[in-house]
């Protein structure tokens, strides 16, 4: 094992490089540009045979990570907020032909007005593109989810693409320890990739990306729809034989902190639960039996888990780092949904918080604790969705 | 944990001492976090810099906004910014300055429970030949708080800055942290 | 008349027909064989190409855009009318109007 202290960027940009990724096409943009940036000093350096593709877009550069994988190549690519809604098309492409790109969204608010800071709008934007979804709490899970989601994706039984998703700064800029294992070991954990087709084959010619008529249409997104269920159980296996090799443990999709006895849990993704296990601790300590649940899967989604966890504790405080304008916070949307024809049935509130990147601290999580007591102690929600920051 | 926070501007390197800094502290075996503040940085602008060192994992990723040090790397910010803002009751500060103790407190909005002084910008001139005063001030900032080591610091340079380059740095970091004067207020 | 484009591959073309999703391949790829979509029968007018004018070079083979022209050994292009819609680019391109489209008969 090395250990070092690297910043989110660099430890997606370490990852793609010990996972033998052979071809990278991507596009600069804030906060993003630091992982293409070291991917190309590693080329540079002679560190790493990577074919670097330069492109004039993010659209493009899905475009060439699509042609690359389509040839049995192990793919990558990184971006952000608008160059990942560039991308969009491209996203479906990539799916819809079963291709395991795998990708790393520094999650960035969208423009207008202009933001380079976290806020998870634009990955979850991309929720219906059928790419699998992981958020990265810190660094270190940048680096092992990147590896994992190229295991994931290549499972004969996914072939998928995979989203790594970090925060602006919090993560991205911010350098932490990350521990990397021999390059060996992760070579006997993820294995060169076996495609189930590939455009080089010339024994085998084959025409991707063919057209299917409303009698054959329907069947290709079941086999998608099956194969993104398949993906929970590839997904635990991984995470189990991860954690076996590596002693960093990624079985649960949802990952559960002090919520055995608790009467209330806070739920949300990325890199603000780690703001928020710091506060379960305080709150501990004064008394309060409160849990943590980190969604570390969001497509994807962990249905079961979520059920299990909701039919034991009084109230859910689901922590939104983004918004669906005309609805609601997007995980609040779909916990609740998931939740609707089971006997499980907590309280809900959401709470939409750290969008644009303003700072969410422990001392939020207290008064949120508060106002969530207050709920589950008098049965009465007061509002569904708390715009909990604003200025008033 | 201790939470350090930098002042400088953009272009001086407060950021990457903020690296080094947890560079030095992560080889003595501690966990550690540094990041910049999360803004659009220009050169000449003010900036901060932050880092977190503690013997446990540090899970917390929000800004830091009670330091228990603070370190100056240009006077000229103490006329312009609070850089004393959120600072703890029994907390250090670091200055890189030619003036005096007194003229020091004085442009201080809040008196630190220890404050030390070191001339870092000729030290950087002298060994460097270079204003650039990042890896001078972490010289001040080992003798004046203690939280790492001077040889960690001096190590941690090396590991950012490869052959001559490293040395130099190195030297000047060694001898900031032999002329920084530390006065208890 | 007999094709000759295809050979065997043309007589083992069976139209691909999936009634289970299980039949379908994962991925969306070469969902069926044009060979058993014989377009020849779209046609109105069939090239019919003068050996005598022609002088084999082969403009005809390049711009046919289905392509149903092929070469025999004699080096002399020759249309698979299986396949040929009658477009009639050929004949429009042929610099020595050797090919001549048919008013056809069905």
């Amino acid at each position: 094992m090395v250990k070092k202290v690297v910043s989110g960027n660099y430890a997606a940009a370490y990852a793609a490089k010990h996972a033998r990724v052979e071809v990278v096409a991507a596009y600069p943009i804030t906060p993003q540009t630091s992982i293409i940036e070291k991917i190309a000093e590693f080329i540079a350096n002679g560190e790493s045979d990577i074919q670097y593709v330069p492109v004039e877009s993010e659209h493009s550069a899905m475009a060439a990570c699509i042609g690359a994988s389509a040839t049995g190549a192990r793919a990558f690519t990184a971006t952000s907020a608008q160059g990942l809604a560039l991308m969009h098309e491209m996203l479906h492409w990539a799916s819809g032909a079963r291709l395991p790109i795998v990708m790393v969204d520094v999650n960035r608010a969208m423009a207008p007005p202009w933001s380079v800071w976290d806020d998870q709008t634009d990955s979850l934007a991309q929720r219906d593109t059928g790419w699998m979804q992981f958020y990265a709490e810190n660094n270190q899970e940048v680096y092992d989810g990147v590896l994992m989601a190229f295991k994931v994706a290549e499972h004969k039984d996914v072939q998928l693409p995979a989203m790594i998703i970090e925060s602006a700064f919090i993560l991205s800029h911010t350098y932490a320890i990350v521990d990397m294992p021999p390059q060996e070991e992760i070579d006997e954990f993820l294995p060169p990739r076996k495609p189930l087709y590939t455009l080089t084959d010339f024994d085998n010619p084959i025409a991707v990306g063919a057209l299917a008529t409303p009698a054959d249409y329907y069947e290709f997104r079941y086999k998608i729809a099956k194969a993104m269920e398949k993906a929970k159980e590839v997904i635990k296996e991984v995470g189990k034989e991860f954690g076996e090799r590596f002693g960093r443990d990624y079985s649960q999709m949802i990952e559960l902190y002090k919520t055995e006895d608790a009467d209330i849990v806070f739920m949300g993704m990325g890199s603000l639960m780690g703001t928020v296990k710091e506060a379960v601790d305080v709150l501990r300590r004064e008394g309060y039996k409160v849990g943590a649940a980190k969604v570390r899967w969001f497509r994807p989604f962990p249905s079961e888990e979520l059920y299990e966890l909701a039919k034991n504790v009084q109230g859910i405080a689901v922590l939104d780092r983004n918004f669906s304008f005309g609805q609601e916070g997007i995980l609040f949307n779909e916990a609740k949904g998931v939740l609707y024809n089971t006997d499980a049935k907590p309280i809900m509130k959401d709470y939409i918080v750290g969008i644009g990147g303003r700072d969410f601290t422990v001392e939020d999580v207290k008064k949120i604790a508060n106002d969530m007591l207050k709920i589950v102690e008098s049965g009465k929600l007061d509002e569904e969705v708390d715009w909990f920051h604003l200025k008033r | 944990m201790i939470e350090i926070r930098f002042h400088g501007r953009g272009g001086q390197g407060a950021v990457t001492a903020a690296n080094i800094l947890a560079e030095a502290a992560f080889s003595e075996g501690k966990y550690v976090q540094a990041f910049p503040f999360f803004g659009v940085e220009r050169r000449g602008a003010p900036v901060t810099a932050f880092t977190r060192i503690d013997e446990k994992p540090i899970r917390i990723k929000t800004q830091i906004y009670e330091p228990d040090v603070v370190v100056v790397l240009d006077p000229s910010l103490l006329e312009s910014v609070d850089v004393t803002a959120g600072l703890k009751e029994d907390g250090i500060v670091v200055v890189n300055t030619e003036k005096s103790k007194e003229e020091v407190l004085a442009s201080l909005k809040k008196k630190p429970k220890k404050l030390a002084l070191v001339d870092a910008t000729s030290i950087a001139l002298e060994v460097l030949g270079l204003p650039i005063t990042n890896t001078s001030i972490l010289g001040a900032v080992a003798k004046a708080t203690g939280v790492v080591k001077i040889d960690s610091v001096e190590g941690a340079i090396k590991e950012t800055f490869s052959g001559e380059l490293g040395e130099k740095n190195a030297k000047a970091a060694r001898k900031a942290f032999e002329d920084t004067v530390v006065y208890e207020i | 008349m007999k094709n000759t484009l295809f050979g065997e591959k043309l007589e083992e073309a069976k139209p691909i027909v999936f009634k289970k999703v299980e039949e379908y391949p994962e991925l969306p790829i070469s969902l069926g064989t044009t060979l058993v979509n014989k377009t020849g029968d779209w046609r109105t007018f069939m090239p019919v190409i003068n050996e005598e004018k022609c002088v084999k070079c082969y403009i005809c083979w390049k711009f046919c855009p289905e392509p149903s022209i092929y070469i025999k050994p004699d080096g002399y292009p020759a249309v698979d009318y299986d396949f040929c819609k009658g477009c009639g680019i050929c004949a429009n391109e042929c610099p020595t109007k050797a090919i001549e489209m048919i008013r056809e008969e069905k």
